[in-house]
């Protein structure tokens, strides 16, 4: 039995009864949707959403003063799981309509994708839809969140934009669209962040949400 | 590099609680629960599922929340919803029972600054603009409203352009001269929209034999939805899969 709690912060951005819903069959502990960021500090594990534009979703974050218990939560070791735009949130800086920063808690940089294939092919954006995960170099996955899921397992995505990150043992995972791989999933220690969206990925999805509440469990 | 990938999507058409099939958007038939079907067709590798109100626009009213609701517990794959919403407030409304993508047609015909105000609040992403259309003739199609009843004399080709234009981020195009008739999609219509927006299109009425899948593709569309050949099994999501991956299509596998 699991007596963790896991919070789902809400800023105002996305899905979360979705995000809420999976993490709830994935783990018997309590699942909590908090706009309160006092309550960060009582919680074993959080999970970052996000949808839409990237300054719109770090800006509502900073606003509702969820920045600060953020860090001290995964300063703490603590994990923590971004997803989508959340994911996106963890780099660096982001390139979505200017620049603006993030929370930089693996340094990275929110770049567009790639809009042609490897024939040169127009794609089409957003990429929408259901891409492989690949394992990034020399990376491996036991110990991680993808310690279930096999190479190849797909996942799904919504997205115009991918993190780079600067130091590529950070990367965990990518996929590809037209050819054009792209980071999937970042890890650094305690942090991960999924570029798409677990929740809505069926069974391969829901293992790497089981995965990430078994973190510590 | 390997073929274009493609979404396989399983649509239920429903009227008040009840999943229903009609042929070009009439001659409505009951089939039977939309939370069993569509937890069904999660099961069986459906890449995500598309409800549509079919009478919400005529009478202003939507039953879906509580479907969506019951859905999503249980079923973890996208959801796009469609039928009788009017504002961000029923959009909103929608994504917390648990849909991801809200279709839209005849409010947004109606009031095309829609489009803008649901992309702008909850992301392109979210905003599938809805076109049922109808042939005028060579290369001309009409698009209707308040499932398929009303013509509105704007044309299908300058209204998928505006729409995207608007903020759509995903144009889903059902052919009223089609759907349910199992002839096959209207592949000109889904190549004409397709080739004029940068945004993925959704191909929906018309499906009778792979071939039909094959060609729509190949027409065009990023993904395709199946009705009545799902519910009446005709047809299946793996043998669709299957036939997908015959013709070169990337599809997910399981």
């Amino acid at each position: 039995m699991s007596s963790q709690k896991t919070i789902i912060v809400d800023y105002g951005s996305g899905n979360l009864f979705s995000v809420k819903r999976a993490l709830e069959v994935c783990d018997n502990g309590e699942v909590i949707v908090s706009d309160e960021p006092q309550d960060l500090a009582y919680a074993d594990k959080v999970v970052l959403p996000g949808v839409g534009a990237f300054a719109d979703c770090i800006g509502r974050l900073r606003d509702r003063g969820f920045v600060e218990p953020l860090m001290a939560h995964a300063h703490a070791g603590r994990p923590l799981l971004g997803i989508c735009v959340g994911m996106q949130m963890l780099a660096s800086s982001s390139e979505e309509f200017g620049h603006h920063e993030g929370l930089n808690l693996i340094p990275g940089h929110v770049r567009p994708i790639a809009d042609k294939a490897t024939d040169g092919a127009a794609l089409k954006i957003p990429n929408i839809g259901w891409r492989s995960l690949q394992q990034a170099t020399g990376d491996a996955w036991s110990n991680t969140i993808l310690r279930d899921t096999t190479p190849n397992a797909f996942v799904y995505l919504v997205h115009s934009f991918s993190v780079e990150v600067e130091d590529k043992a950070d990367e965990l995972a990518r996929c590809s669209y037209g050819g054009q791989p792209f980071t999937s999933i970042i890890n650094r220690g305690n942090i991960y962040g999924c570029q798409f969206h677990p929740e809505k990925s069926g069974p391969e999805g829901l293992k790497i949400l089981s995965a990430f509440l078994a973190i510590n469990e | 590099m390997s073929g274009k990938p493609i979404r396989l999507i399983a649509r239920l058409d429903v009227k008040g609680e009840n999943l229903i099939k009609g042929v070009h958007l009439e001659g409505l038939r009951v089939i039977g629960s939309p939370q069993e079907y569509a937890t069904k067709y999660y099961h069986q590798g459906a890449d995500e599922l598309l409800y549509m109100d079919i009478v919400a626009s005529l009478y202003g009213r939507s039953n879906l929340l509580d479907i969506v609701r019951h859905t999503a517990q249980n079923v973890f794959v996208p959801m796009t919803v469609g039928g009788g919403i009017r504002s961000s407030a029923d959009v909103d409304a929608l994504l917390r029972a648990g849909a991801d993508k809200v279709a839209i047609n005849t409010a947004a015909v109606a009031r095309p600054e829609l489009i803008s105000e649901v992309s702008q609040k909850f992301g392109a992403q979210c905003m599938v603009l809805s076109i049922e259309a109808k042939r005028q003739g060579e290369g001309k199609w009409e698009i209707y409203t308040d499932c398929g009843r009303e013509g509105s004399a704007v044309d299908a080709l300058e209204w998928a352009k505006q729409g995207v234009a608007l903020g759509a981020g995903e144009i889903l195009v059902t052919s009223i001269d089609q759907e349910g008739t199992r002839k096959g999609f209207d592949c000109e219509l889904t190549a004409m929209i397709a080739d004029a927006v940068s945004v993925p299109v959704i191909a929906s009425g018309g499906y009778g034999k792979s071939d039909d899948l094959s060609a729509v593709v190949q027409a065009g569309a990023d993904a395709v939805a199946f009705a009545d050949a799902l519910h009446y099994e005709r047809t299946s999501l793996s043998t669709l899969r299957e036939a997908a991956k015959g013709f070169d299509f990337q599809v997910r596998d399981l």
